[in-house]
C-alpha cells in the first residue's frame, strides 16, 4: 500500500505530458485574462468634469437657477452658493423643474426644491456638487465631485 | 497521339457539369432511401439532422415549428444585418445620418431596415414561445437537461443582441433606453451605497464602465455595442445554436410519448456492462435497411420514421418561408421608428425600452437593483435549473403532462394574473413605502417593493402546489405559469398604461399635452 509520503512514482512521460498540458492551459488562460483587462479604460475619454458658471454676484439672491447646458441647479442664499446635479439618482435621466421641486420623466422619482428625494424609486437625493471659485471670480462646479447635501460655498 | 489528347480534353470539357456536380455532391439523386440518407449525412449542414425523422416530430402541434422559426428569423436578421452594415457608420456624428440615408436614399434600404427590426422583434417572441412549448411538453427532462440550459443561454443572447442593436440608430429612443440600461448595470451601487461599502466594492460602477467605456453614453458605448451586436454576440449565438441542434439529435430526437430510445440517448452511460468487442456487425437496423436501395417493409411500421430528406427539410423550408413572408409583410406595412437625433440633455418622456424589457422597466420603477438585476437574475437562474430540480420521469411531448397539469396551469394562470395586477394596482392607487413613511431606510425600500413581493408570492404559490400534489413537475408548471402571467401583465402595463413621468394612464389619449 503506497504511503502518503511515498506515493507511486509517476512515469516520466506522464509527468512531462501533464506538465506540458498544464503549462499550455496556464499560458492560454493568462493570455485571455490579460486581454480581458483591455476593455476597462484607464483614462475616460470625456471632457473635463469642471464647468464654469457666472459670477456669484449675478445670481438672483435667495433663488435657484437651472443651468440647462450643464444639467446643474445653482442655489444661492445667505449661506452662500451651492450646486445640485439634475441627473436623476435612479437611472440617470435629466430631471425637470416642477412647482414643488423636480421630477424625473423616466420613472417618476420626485425631488424637493433642494434635491431631497420625496417620492418614486430614486435611492437617494440629487447629488450636491463641489463648487469653487475660479481665479477670474466665476464659479466653477465639478460635476463628478459629490459633497454632502447642505454644503454651501461662502461668497 | 495529339488528336487523342485533344479528344480526351473535349470529352472532359463536355463532362464538366457532371464531374463538377459529382465532386461536390457525394451521392446520387435522392430518389431511394439510401441516397436520401446519404444526402443528409453526407452534407455538413444537413447532417445535424438524423437521417430519419419520427412522423410525430413532423406534426404541427408537436413543435408548432417554433425552434425552426426562431432560427429562420435569425437567418433573416443575419442577411439583412450584413447589407445594412454596408451603409451604417458606428460613429456618434454619422450614425443617425446613415440611418436616415438607409431609410430614405439607399435602394431598398427602408424595407431591409424594417425587415431587420421586425425579424428582431419576432425572434424574441418566437424564442419565448419556443421556451414555453418545450417547458409545457416536458421536453427538458432527461436526457435533454443540458439542451434546456443551452436554450436559456440562447434566450439571454437573443435579448442581448436585441438590446445592443437598440442603441445603433443613435436617436432619442436609443440614447435614453441605453442610458437607463447602463444605469441598471450600475444599480448594485444602490445596495452598496445603502450598506456604505461602495468605495471598497463598486460592482455597479465597474459594470457600467465596461459597458460604456466612459461615464456617459457616447462614442465608447456606440463602438462597444456595435462590436457586440455585429460580431461577438452573433458568433456566440451561432456556436450555441450549433450545439443546441446537435444535442437534439444526440439526445434522441424530439421528445415524444412512448419514445423508447430516448431513455438515455445514444452513447449515454446506461450502467450496463460493456460487451466485449466481437466481429459481429454493430450496425443498427436503421442503417442496415438503407444499405440496400429498398427499405424492408417491416422496419417502416415498427419505428414510424420517414427519411429526413425530403420530409423534414420540406417542413423546415415551409416554416422558413412563412417567417420570411411575415417579416416582409410587416416590414412593408409598418416602418421601424426613428426619433430625433440623440440629445444628452433632453430625456425622452416617457423613455421606454423595447417592449420585452418594459416588464422589467415597470419593476425598475420601484427599485433599479431589485427590478433590473436581482429579480431577473433569480428568474433566469430558476428557469435554467428547472430540469435539475424537477427530475420526475415523465413522458415528453404531452402538453401539461395530463389533466392535473392543465388544471394546475389554469389555476396558476389565474393566481399569477391576479397577483400581478394587484402588485401594480396597489402602488398606483395607494402609493408605496416612501409615500407612507418618507424617512424609511433605503435598504427597506430596495428589498420590499412590489416586484420582490410578487416574486415571493409566486414562489409561495409554487411551494403550495408542491405540497398539495407532491409533484415537482406540477410545482414547476405552477411557477412557470405564474411568471408567464406576471411577465404578460407587467409588459402590458409598461407598454400601454404608463405615460409621461411613468405615471399611470388608462389610455394614451389621457397623456398630458405639452
Amino acid at each position: 500500500m503506497p504511503a502518503r509520503l511515498e506515493p507511486d512514482p509517476i512515469p516520466r512521460r506522464d509527468f512531462l505530458g501533464l506538465a506540458g498540458t498544464w503549462a499550455a492551459m496556464i499560458a492560454i488562460g493568462g493570455s485571455i485574462l490579460g486581454m480581458l483587462r483591455l476593455p476597462k479604460p484607464s483614462v475616460l475619454p470625456e471632457k473635463g468634469s469642471r464647468v464654469r458658471l457666472g459670477r456669484p454676484e449675478d445670481l438672483p439672491a435667495g433663488g435657484a437657477q437651472v443651468v440647462p447646458e450643464h444639467n446643474v441647479l445653482v442655489l444661492a442664499d445667505a449661506r452662500g452658493v451651492a450646486a445640485v446635479s439634475l441627473v436623476c439618482s435612479h437611472l440617470g435621466c435629466i430631471v425637470k423643474q416642477t412647482e414643488g421641486g423636480f421630477s424625473c420623466p423616466c420613472h417618476g422619482s420626485v425631488f424637493g426644491r433642494q434635491g431631497e428625494v420625496t417620492g418614486g424609486p430614486a435611492p437617494s437625493g440629487l447629488k450636491w456638487l463641489a463648487v469653487s471659485r475660479a481665479v477670474d471670480g466665476r464659479l466653477s462646479v465639478d460635476t463628478e465631485r459629490e459633497v454632502p447635501p447642505g454644503t454651501f460655498l461662502e461668497v | 497521339m495529339v488528336a487523342s489528347g485533344l479528344q480526351t480534353f473535349t470529352e472532359n470539357l463536355r463532362a464538366l457539369p457532371r464531374t463538377v456536380r459529382a465532386s461536390i455532391v457525394r451521392h446520387g439523386a435522392p430518389y431511394s432511401d439510401r441516397s436520401r440518407s446519404q444526402a443528409v449525412f453526407g452534407n455538413l449542414f444537413l447532417h445535424i439532422h438524423a437521417t430519419r425523422t419520427h412522423v410525430r416530430s413532423l406534426g404541427f402541434t408537436a413543435t408548432f415549428g417554433l425552434g425552426v422559426a426562431a432560427f429562420s428569423f435569425f437567418l433573416i436578421l443575419l442577411a439583412s444585418g450584413v447589407v445594412l452594415m454596408v451603409y451604417y457608420t458606428p460613429s456618434t456624428e454619422l450614425a443617425y445620418a446613415s440611418m436616415k440615408d438607409i431609410h430614405f436614399v439607399v435602394p431598398g434600404g427602408r424595407l431591409i431596415r424594417n425587415l431587420h427590426r421586425w425579424a428582431g422583434h419576432l425572434m424574441v417572441v418566437v424564442v419565448m414561445l419556443h421556451m414555453g412549448r418545450v417547458f409545457y411538453s416536458a421536453s427538458y427532462k432527461a436526457p435533454r437537461e443540458f439542451n434546456w440550459v443551452l436554450g436559456m443561454a440562447l434566450f439571454v443572447t437573443t435579448l442581448a443582441l436585441s438590446f445592443t442593436g437598440y442603441l445603433l440608430p443613435w436617436d432619442q429612443l436609443a440614447f435614453w433606453a441605453i442610458t437607463i440600461g447602463a444605469n441598471i448595470a450600475a444599480s448594485p451601487r444602490e445596495l452598496t451605497d445603502a450598506l456604505g461599502v461602495t468605495q471598497y466594492f463598486d460592482v455597479g460602477g465597474f459594470q457600467k464602465e465596461i459597458l460604456l467605456g466612459a461615464r456617459e453614453v457616447g462614442q465608447g458605448a456606440l463602438t462597444r455595442f456595435y462590436l457586440l451586436h455585429v460580431i461577438v454576440l452573433p458568433l456566440a449565438l451561432v456556436t450555441l445554436v450549433a450545439v443546441h441542434f446537435w444535442r437534439i439529435r444526440k439526445d434522441g430526437g424530439l421528445g415524444r410519448p412512448g419514445g423508447a430510445p430516448t431513455a438515455a440517448g445514444k452513447g449515454a452511460d446506461t450502467g450496463a456492462q460493456p460487451t466485449p468487442p466481437t466481429d459481429a456487425p454493430t450496425k443498427t437496423f436503421g442503417l442496415m435497411c438503407v444499405v440496400r436501395d429498398q427499405a424492408p417493409a417491416t422496419g417502416q411500421t415498427s419505428d414510424d420514421t420517414v427519411p429526413s430528406w425530403p420530409y423534414l427539410m420540406r417542413a423546415e423550408l415551409l416554416v422558413f418561408m412563412v417567417c420570411v413572408l411575415i417579416s416582409v409583410l410587416l416590414g412593408m406595412a409598418f416602418d421601424a421608428p426613428l426619433k430625433e437625433m440623440a440629445n444628452a440633455s433632453i430625456p425622452e418622456n416617457p423613455a421606454k425600452a423595447p417592449w420585452y424589457f418594459l416588464g422589467l422597466q415597470e419593476m425598475v420603477s420601484y427599485s433599479a437593483f431589485m427590478g433590473g438585476l436581482l429579480i431577473p437574475a433569480i428568474v433566469v437562474l430558476g428557469l435554467t435549473l428547472i430540469p435539475y430540480l424537477d427530475r420526475e420521469p415523465e413522458e415528453a411531448g404531452v402538453y401539461f403532462s395530463g389533466a392535473l397539469g392543465r388544471q394546475t396551469a389554469r389555476a396558476s394562470l389565474l393566481f399569477g394574473l391576479v397577483a400581478a395586477v394587484l402588485s401594480v394596482a396597489i402602488p398606483v392607487r395607494f402609493g408605496w413605502i416612501r409615500s407612507w413613511f418618507p424617512s424609511a431606510p433605503q435598504l427597506l425600500i430596495i428589498l420590499i417593493n412590489p416586484g420582490s413581493l410578487l416574486t415571493l408570492a409566486y414562489a409561495g404559490w409554487s411551494v403550495r402546489v408542491l405540497r398539495r400534489t407532491a409533484s415537482t413537475r406540477m410545482a414547476a408548471i405552477a411557477l412557470f405559469t405564474c411568471f408567464v402571467a406576471g411577465f404578460a401583465v407587467m409588459t402590458y402595463v409598461g407598454t400601454y398604461l404608463r405615460g409621461p413621468n411613468w405615471d399611470f394612464f388608462w389610455s394614451r389619449a389621457d397623456w398630458p399635452t405639452h
